[in-house]
């Protein structure tokens, strides 16, 4: 098996590393790297939960080789909120309007809506919907969620 | 047991890690069904050969006969949202925009999505039923396959071990063609169809395929027979049955599935025919 020496930035800072040629992003973030935010859910691409940003392209990054990410960008969950702690407004956004319960899938759901917005200025509720469709949420938060994209879009 | 991973710079590069390698060598594009294989130990193959930087593999043109080009590479969703295949089929467009979620088709590349060769896949009928076909270079040259002679069981193509599906090739379309992609979904938005048709009609002639409808997606010889003859839209859509082999599993049971053929292969006709 070979070895790969990989240097990427993460939530802007700059990370260094080596990973055999089968480990995957979500494993050398959450493991390797400590940035437990991006959450592991279905682990085949599926539920949504560990989206992450590389180089700003909304992926899955369970099913991303880690040995992918070298040169590159990613940004978790971890990379939304400014340097003094202060939330990002779709952080808020969730917040204000109930976008999540349990928790599980925030990550993922602030992740996959700030590339919605980041494309789509003022989506609309069919465009966010459709957008959105691939980060399940399990304790029918959906109403909230989508609120939520709409409010921080509003504020954009 | 694990794999060594070569990346690739160019075709050439490509070529030459596939002779060395040979049978114990995997083409990696964007990914996708690679880990869900790898991580199910359906695979394991000693080397992988990453196409991600070869440059002959990627980008999105009309050349200059007509014929839209895309490059094995080219994600779904760069082929999704691209002007240039937009201008040349709108429907082609919408069809790489339906598979699965937006986050798999930031990943899965069209090529790739073809050499997986799942029966259940979205471009497959769209591209045969608009008379698609792909490039398969290799060290000795290159052959040009229709779509309609590329699969040959699940999972399994007519692709030799040398060569590598450069690019996908779509003739040009006459004015006033008229193309849909109707995709049957029971259960959730991002599935696999339970069965899909695409339909594509042009000066009275209609071509007609399936996805989800047996082990390989399947042309429906029948249905456009029977159109050609002069048959009502639904006596060409029942005549479907004779075309499709579909397989029970937990998208519906064979039954159910050659009456939702039925159905859905009677609204393409209608959306493109009426």
């Amino acid at each position: 098996m070979s070895t790969h020496r990989i240097r990427f930035t993460l939530n802007g800072a700059l990370a260094e590393t080596a990973v055999p040629a089968d480990r995957l992003l979500i494993d050398l973030l959450r493991d390797d790297l400590g940035a437990t935010g991006t959450k592991k859910g279905c682990a085949i691409g599926v539920c949504g939960a560990c989206s992450v940003l590389i180089d700003g392209v909304l992926l899955s990054s369970c099913l991303v080789l880690a040995l992918d990410v070298d040169g590159g960008a990613v940004t978790t969950v971890e990379g939304l909120a400014a340097a003094n702690g202060e939330l990002a407004p779709l952080q808020e956004a969730f917040i204000t309007e109930g976008g999540f319960q349990c928790g599980i899938c925030t990550p993922g759901q602030l992740i996959a809506a700030t590339a919605l917005l980041a494309e789509q200025r003022r989506p609309t509720d069919e465009a966010i919907t459709s957008w959105m469709m691939g980060n399940l949420c399990r304790c029918t938060g959906y109403a909230g969620i989508r609120a939520a994209i709409r409010a921080a879009s509003e504020q954009a | 047991m694990t794999f060594d991973h070569h990346g690739a710079t160019t075709l050439s590069d490509a070529f030459d890690l596939l002779a060395r390698h040979g049978d114990d060598a995997y083409l990696l594009a964007g990914g996708t069904s690679f880990v869900l294989l790898y991580q199910q130990g359906l695979i394991r193959p000693g080397h992988v050969i990453g196409l991600r930087g070869v440059p002959e593999l990627r980008g999105i043109h009309r050349d200059g006969q007509g014929h839209l080009r895309i490059g094995a590479t080219t994600t779904h969703r760069q082929a999704e949202t691209s002007a240039v295949v937009r201008a040349h089929c709108p429907a082609l467009a919408e069809t790489f925009g339906r598979v699965a979620t937006v986050r798999i088709r930031n990943q899965a590349t069209v090529g790739g999505n073809l050499v997986h060769a799942d029966p259940a896949q979205d471009p497959p009928p769209m591209l045969i039923a608009l008379g698609a076909a792909v490039i398969l270079a290799s060290r000795s040259g290159v052959r040009q396959v229709e779509l309609d002679d590329l699969f040959v069981d699940s999972l399994t193509t007519v692709i030799r071990p040398d060569e590598i599906l450069r690019e996908l090739v779509i003739p040009p379309l006459a004015a006033g063609t008229r193309a849909v992609y109707l995709k049957f979904l029971p259960r959730t938005a991002d599935d696999y169809a339970t069965v899909s048709v695409a339909a594509v009609a042009s000066g009275g002639r209609v071509r007609v395929a399936l996805g989800g409808a047996g082990a390989v997606p399947i042309r429906a010889h029948a249905v456009e027979r029977a159109i050609a003859a002069g048959a009502t839209i639904d006596d060409a859509a029942a005549a479907v049955d004779a075309d499709i082999d579909p397989m029970s599993d937990i998208r519906g049971s064979a039954s159910y599935k050659r009456r939702m053929a039925r159905v859905w292969t009677a609204r393409a006709l209608r959306r493109v025919l009426a």
